[in-house]
């Protein structure tokens, strides 16, 4: 029989029909829709056996406890340790994407040399032994010219093992210039040595607390440590607990309060003594605290018999609700309402630091807030600010110094920071950028350890071409920074996945808390601890520093260095200390609204914007999100994904624009424009937006990165570029909130 | 003259005298006429033919069969070991189920051969002596997109281990692992009857067979999205 077409495609149809009676259509679907989620490059998480390993986040100074969960060696996934007394099981977008870094491209694989100019990012990858021998030789060089003094140390902390054994190599080495960049918490640290006379930090027993009052803290954007305050947020809203914003934008911590107190830029301190007044006129503060523990209230005479003028008076005198109402553009009754309200509350509770906490902010505010807590008597007790004295925790040998080390010691810092002229500053650093260039001394050599200045101090712009004059840069940073780009040297670290080191207490937290940061993971690449390469170094320059360095290595130093502690640390992970009783140790042996020895009070000292009105007619000013990193480490790719379209949008930064200001200007939504200031210039778009105030522009902290990887850097402008510091009269520390700027379409 | 010419030839003579001349129509194809008949027929065929390829021989095509390494005696080994299949397969102190064995579970007993069959000597010689694991083929592995936990079934869920994996602890030989040679899975997951009809609940382990006890369970029946069984429940 022939086939035939018709028969051929009567065979067909009968296939195609029978085969529809079939699985077989059916079943292939489902198998090749399985195979596509199969293919081999998708990525899955690998196979192996399912550990959980305690650690802690060092990614910012919150300090969570963290729970890594490991397939075979494969870190996967990085959450929140439950039941831990920082974070509770909680974590943030940062701290989530720590696998990120530990794999990521922009970490540095070994010692490099810089071969090209530079920043030209042309390296040589050399052996450790060549990486600490060139560093010691150059330091060996400077010592032998007695000139010690010129190298310079930039970290994180000084706090803690490995920044003390930087303070400790420079020190028998003999130079002063051990600096860290100053925040809140240095702040926060002189006001509770003016008011308290005890060394350390607050603590806020945020658990107990019935109202919050914050100036400006951006207690849901990184202020203090970020993810406990998250916590403490769930606590106070369960509390029923009011929580009242100061602040001139509506930041996230302002849209979640129940009351967003409007003022203008800059004035909350003001705001913080009308309360005072308020307080203090209408007799609603607690007066048997007053009575039983504070000095100053009322007119005193000094040690030299002059009379001088209580705390009473000065706000009796200066912040009446009328003032007040002008100076920060409130209402009157506004004022008295939240005065009347604050004092009345059960457990209330004044908090200051605007947004996360990076700027320090002028003594005089910090110490105003000091006073409102203490007039509604809320300094000492639960559900208030407790003086947690600062714990030495570490025991050092005393080292010895030889002549070289002490003449060098002898010198002024270069930061001025301690001196005559700022006496109450640890460290002015700042203002770094004009110290390179017009301090005492040129400094020839800075290492860089934990810490990216390029990118993350003020006036980055200007930094970096002053950093460029060092002679010598060495960075110690596990990432490719900004700052490791222009380094000479890079020696790379472990990052804290794979590394044993102390963690010095967090901020903010009620109760000391000491921690271990352990190793989750083997060292990637072939990096290595800075503990190690510091005593390396030392050994290297041998001597009387050698001499200070008799460890065979970081862990057994780190070992007998910590004592006690180091077995339970090992177990437990923490070790929380206890809250001390209320005590006074200032020369009245009580707390004082002005101190009787420096002098120091509560202020309302207006810091004015760096520029001129004229060519800049709008202030920027800087704002944080939990989505942006905006810290000497990087955001993560993860995080780079999260931000709204309204914050970055292909590459490009929107700073946020009042319509209003936006109408004199001429600029529309999305509209391109030149963002000028004193300090630098940079392309941005305009994002028009009622959260902030007719003439201020607002620009997200953390963008901007242009080191690191393609899938970090290149997105968006840094706001360091773009901003310049003010110094605190009193202080020194940098308290600008702003800068002056201007707008041009281009 | 080919055949065509003498047709059309034929054609212009039996038309009229008086007809309008015309051109030559169209020749017809030169094949031979189409047999007429026989489409039904051949309808039929392709049906049995394409029945016959997706009943029988394509299952046969899709999967390929492997004998596992050991002739594993569940039977045995349940009897000789005790506590169930929890004797070998258990929950760890943390929560986590242990899974199959691995080799050193093996050698609490079977450091020496035990009896003296051929299949035992084998398993020593190769594995136990080698301290190689033995690469079993898996008939209940799922794709890594699909999140289980053996926890939450048995300690929280009270389901006996017979519901997903059957009878298989009274098995005395090991089963012929068939792969799919597409995905790679086992045959098991979408079931042996290839047109994934099953009476019991072990026969097969595809998403619905989890959806439908998960429905009737109740288990996270609340995704917003779907608003039925929440995704995130296995698709972390
Ligand atoms: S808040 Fe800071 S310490 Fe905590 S997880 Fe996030 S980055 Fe890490």
């Amino acid at each position: 029989m022939k086939v035939g077409r018709r028969r051929f495609l009567a065979f067909g149809i009968g296939g195609a029909v029978g085969t529809a009676l079939t699985p077989l259509p059916w079943k292939l679907m489902d198998d090749i829709s399985i195979w596509t989620q199969n293919w081999p490059w998708t990525p899955v998480p690998p196979k192996g056996v399912v550990s959980h390993v305690n650690s802690v986040c060092t990614l910012c100074p919150g300090r969570c406890g963290i729970t890594v969960r490991k397939v075979g060696d494969r870190v996967v996934k990085i959450e929140g340790t439950k039941g831990h007394p920082v974070n509770d099981g909680g974590i943030c977008l940062l701290g989530l994407s720590g696998p990120q870094f530990l794999y990521g491209p922009s970490r540095v694989r070994s010692p490099l040399k810089r071969v090209g100019k530079r920043g030209e990012g042309r390296w040589e990858a050399i052996s450790w032994e060549q990486a600490v021998s060139e560093v010691a030789k150059r330091m060996g060089e400077l010592r032998a010219k007695a000139e010690p003094h010129t190298v310079g140390c930039l970290l994180p902390e000084d706090r803690g093992s490995v920044a003390q054994l930087f303070a400790r190599l420079l020190t028998v080495y003999g130079s002063p210039n051990v600096m860290r960049r100053p925040s809140i918490e240095d702040t926060y640290e002189m006001a509770l040595y003016q008011t308290h006379g005890i060394i350390g930090r607050p603590g806020f027993d945020l658990q107990k607390t019935t109202f919050l009052l914050s100036f400006g803290s951006g207690y849901l954007q990184g202020w203090g440590s970020p993810v406990h305050m998250f916590r403490a947020h769930s606590h106070l809203l369960s509390n029923s607990c009011r929580v009242v914003q100061v602040e001139p934008r509506l930041s996230i911590s302002a849209a979640k309060a129940d009351r967003w107190m409007a003022v203008k830029p800059g004035t909350e301190a003001a705001l913080a003594l009308g309360l005072c007044h308020v307080i203090v006129k209408e007799s609603l503060y607690d007066k048997a605290f007053v009575d039983k523990h504070c000095q100053g209230f009322d007119a005193w005479t000094d040690e030299q018999g002059q009379k001088q003028p209580g705390f009473k008076e000065l706000v009796l005198g200066n912040f009446t609700p009328a003032t007040t109402a002008e100076i920060t553009g409130l209402k009157q009754a506004d004022i008295i309402e939240l005065a009347r309200n604050f004092a009345k509350a059960s457990r209330p509770l004044a908090i200051c630091g605007r947004g996360n906490g990076s700027v320090p902010g002028t003594l005089g505010e910090f110490m105003a807030v000091y006073a409102l807590n203490a007039l509604v008597g809320s300094v000492g007790r639960s559900g208030g600010v407790l003086a947690l004295p600062e714990a030495e925790y570490l025991q050092w040998p005393a080292p010895e110094m030889d002549e070289v080390a002490a003449k060098g010691m002898q010198q002024q810092r270069l930061d001025g920071a301690g001196g005559d002229k700022y006496p109450l500053a640890r460290y002015r650093t700042s203002y770094l950028a004009a110290l390179l260039k017009g301090g005492g001394y040129p400094l020839k050599m800075l290492l860089v350890a934990g810490e990216n200045p390029v990118y993350d101090l003020p006036g980055s712009t200007e930094l970096k071409k002053a950093l460029a004059d060092i002679p010598f840069l060495v960075s110690f940073s596990s990432f490719m920074d900004e700052t490791a780009a222009m380094a000479d040297l890079v020696l790379p670290n472990h990052i804290y996945l794979e590394r044993l080191e102390d963690v010095p207490p967090v901020f903010g937290l009620p109760k000391p808390l000491l921690q271990l940061c352990r190793p989750v993971t083997a060292p990637q690449f072939d990096t290595r601890h800075t503990g190690d390469v510091i005593i390396q170094i030392a050994r290297a320059l041998g001597g009387g520093v050698a001499a200070a360095f008799p460890w065979p290595d970081y862990e057994s130093c780190l070992k007998q260095v910590l004592g006690g502690h180091f077995a339970r640390l090992h177990k437990d992970g923490y070790l929380e200390g206890r809250v001390p009783e209320l005590r006074f140790e200032t020369a009245s042996g009580r707390f004082e609204f002005i101190n009787t020895e420096y002098k120091a009070k509560p202020a309302y000292t207006p810091v004015i914007p760096q520029g001129d009105k004229g060519v800049f007619p709008l202030v920027l000013t800087g704002y944080d999100s939990m989505r942006l990193a905006g810290g000497a480490v990087a955001d993560s790719p993860f995080m780079v994904k999260s931000v709204d379209d309204t914050v970055l949008k292909k590459g490009d930064v929107l700073v946020e624009v009042n319509p209003h200001t936006a109408g004199q200007q001429g600029l529309a939504e999305g509209d391109a424009v030149v963002l000028a200031t004193p300090a630098g210039r940079a392309r941005v778009r305009v994002h028009l937006s009622h959260r902030v105030p007719p003439g201020m522009v607002a620009m997200p902290r953390g963008l901007g990165h242009t080191a690191y990887d393609p899938f970090i850097g290149g997105k968006g402008v840094n706001f360091n570029e773009l901003i310049a510091p003010v110094p605190d009269p009193v202080s020194g520390l940098d308290a600008a909130w702003g800068i002056r700027a201007s707008l041009t379409k281009v | 003259m080919s055949t065509v010419e003498e047709k059309s030839q034929e054609v212009t003579e039996e038309q009229p005298d008086d007809a309008t001349p015309v051109d030559p129509p169209e020749p017809p194809p030169a094949t031979e006429a189409e047999p007429k008949g026989g489409i039904l027929p051949a309808f039929l065929i392709g049906i049995v033919a394409s029945l016959i390829v997706g009943w029988v021989v394509f299952p046969q095509l899709l999967y390929s069969k492997k004998r596992q390494p050991v002739d594993f005696n569940h039977a045995i080994h349940v009897r000789e070991v005790g506590n169930d299949c929890a004797g070998c397969h258990y929950f760890r102190e943390d929560g986590t189920f242990s899974g199959i064995p691995k080799l050193d579970k093996c050698v609490e007993c079977h450091a020496e051969p035990i009896g003296i069959s051929r299949e035992e000597a084998d398993f020593i010689e190769k594995y136990v002596a080698t301290g190689t694991e033995v690469p079993w083929y898996v008939y209940a592995k799922q794709p890594p997109c699909v999140f289980f936990s053996h926890a939450a079934h048995i300690k929280m869920g009270h389901m006996e281990c017979a519901t997903c994996h059957g009878d298989i602890g009274e098995s005395e030989h090991a089963r012929v692992y068939q792969e799919n040679r597409i995905t790679g899975y086992s045959r098991d997951i979408w079931g042996h009857n290839i047109s994934g009809y099953t009476r019991h609940t072990w026969e097969s382990m595809k998403m619905a067979d989890c959806a439908r006890c998960h429905q009737k369970e109740n288990v996270h029946q609340s995704s917003v999205q779907t608003k039925k069984g929440a995704c995130f429940v296995c698709h972390k």
